[in-house]
């Protein structure tokens, strides 16, 4: 399991993300435009909707660039910047059927490193712009990230404890009977939870929120902001895309090739990932944060304990 | 490849280590020395130490966005946004770098090195897994009862409230009364 793939593949990853996220950024607007309207549109404005995500990022370049008084530039800078290369260093140990860019003996450790860098990114670029609303946001997602990292770490652990190993092309292997996501259903469902939270996306989207006039992001403008905002899309694509070969099996499954299920499967969970934002309003961190500590990480570990038991006993 | 990579990794902590103390902002310090670090984590990634190095780099900056915060938080002047210094008794500071970085120095060059007997493990992460885990699971486990009730212990000691505060003298109230609404149905 988990072969090597040659040198393009490096090249071709952040392409491949960038596309799925443009899709996913389409579809997300084409349900935004429909819920606002509380019906479906025609056909041309369905598709004028969806390339709309494009039509921004191309404005946003080739706007005037907004600046803030005594900001530090360089900080509000490498914080956008990081973003979507935190989420393209995290997605090299993705699997696209049975093939991933590296397939590292630590790759689960590495995704979540890497998916760490965004704590520091998300602070960076609310502390750079020297604006209250922008900072706000970048400590609201620190607080976010104390809350939901100890179950996600769990969770994602109690994954490579099923599979006796870190790398995820093994962890791919040992879901050829069973899919982790039938035996350890807590596990999953907080991995759901917590890639929502590392995008502040959907119910934990805070950190970006409305009342702070977007948060982190507010006051960045030109390509810091078009790195920020598709950085937090590519976030949500890698986080979501993670849970198929952690949980859902990877590239197994009948008749279509690997690739093709894995495709299938990242596209199922981003759809509910992107149809959950519009189900759930937003959750207050103060609340997540009891919750987090006080009901999902016990859970976490009383499953980790169980595959454990199971794992020994095998 | 590997010298190469070692040399651009040490130059890039050391310069990262020194701008810490020449900056004069406490966010600029504090990812400064982020830096620095993730350099070292890379460093022990090229020892083929893959598995410390990722979770140098997983720990350092989960921990430095953190501090970052503390210390934003609790600086003397407003936030932390005047500008500031991490040098604070300079003369009696450099004494003590000096005589440390001499003594460490000179451990370098005196030590008889011992020269390598067998091979690298062929999985370095099973081997520190083995080696922490196995014989000394019993000081693992102590060690981590210690930290655990270090860490309850100096909460308790630096809460104000404590349960008669939310329970009720009697501590026979249906609800804590908490100052921040929790998210379990309070």
């Amino acid at each position: 399991m988990g072969e090597r793939t040659s040198l393009w593949a490096v090249l071709v990853l952040p392409a491949l993300l960038v596309g799925v996220a443009l899709v996913t950024a389409g579809f997300d607007a084409v349900l935004a435009a429909g819920a606002r309207r509380g019906r479906p549109g025609s056909l041309r404005e369905t598709v004028a909707r969806a390339v709309e995500p494009g039509r921004q990022v191309l404005r946003h370049l080739v706007q005037q660039p907004r600046r803030t008084r005594a900001s530090d530039l360089p900080l509000a800078r490498i914080g956008a910047g990081l973003l979507p290369v935190a989420a393209v260093l995290a997605a090299v140990v993705l699997p696209l059927g049975f093939r991933s860019v590296s397939d590292l003996p630590e790759g689960i450790v590495w995704f979540n490193a890497m998916e760490a860098l965004a704590w520091a990114a998300v602070w960076l670029a609310g502390w750079g712009p020297n604006s209250t609303l922008s900072l706000i946001g970048g400590y609201r997602f620190l607080a976010q990230g104390l809350a939901y990292e100890l179950p996600h770490m769990l969770a994602i652990t109690t994954a490579a404890l099923g599979a006796e190993s870190l790398r995820v092309g093994e962890v791919v292997g040992a879901q050829a009977g069973l899919w982790f996501a039938v035996w350890m259903p807590v596990a999953f469902g907080i991995y759901l939870l917590s890639a929502m939270a590392m995008a502040f996306w959907g119910p934990f989207d805070q950190p970006a929120g409305r009342d702070v006039a977007g948060g982190a992001g507010a006051e960045l403008s030109g390509a810091d902001r078009v790195l920020f905002l598709g950085g937090r899309w590519l976030l949500l694509v890698v986080a979501a895309a993670f849970s198929v070969p952690l949980f859902l099996g990877g590239g197994h499954g009948p008749l279509l090739p690997g690739w093709a299920w894995t495709v299938l499967k990242t596209a199922a969970v981003l759809a509910f990932l992107v149809g959950v934002r519009r189900a759930i309003p937003t959750v207050r961190m103060e609340r997540y944060l009891e919750l987090a500590w006080v009901v999902l990480t016990p859970l976490a570990i009383v499953q980790a304990l169980v595959v454990a038991v199971v794992v020994l006993n095998r | 490849m590997d010298v190469a990579v070692f040399w651009v990794l040490a130059v890039l902590a050391v310069v990262g280590g020194v701008m810490v103390f020449r900056f004069d902002s406490m966010a600029r310090a504090t990812f400064s020395l982020l830096g620095s670090l993730l350099c070292v984590g890379g460093l022990v990634v090229l020892l083929g130490l893959d598995y410390l190095g990722i979770v140098i780099v997983l720990m350092m900056t989960i921990e430095m966005a953190i501090m970052a915060v503390f210390m934003v938080m609790y600086m003397m002047n407003p936030a932390g946004l005047m500008p500031m210094t991490m040098i604070h008794n300079k003369k009696g500071a450099a004494v003590v770098c000096g005589l440390v970085f001499a003594l460490l120095a000179a451990g370098i060059l005196l030590a008889p090195w011992p020269a390598r007997r067998g091979k690298a493990p062929a999985d370095p992460t099973m081997e520190l897994g083995m080696s922490l885990m196995g014989p000394q699971m019993l000081t693992m486990m102590t060690l981590g009862m210690a930290l655990f009730a270090t860490i309850v212990a100096t909460v308790v000691l630096a809460t104000r409230r404590g349960r008669y505060d939310r329970f009720g003298d009697d501590l026979r109230a249906r609800h804590a009364d908490d100052p921040v609404r929790g998210g379990v149905g309070r």
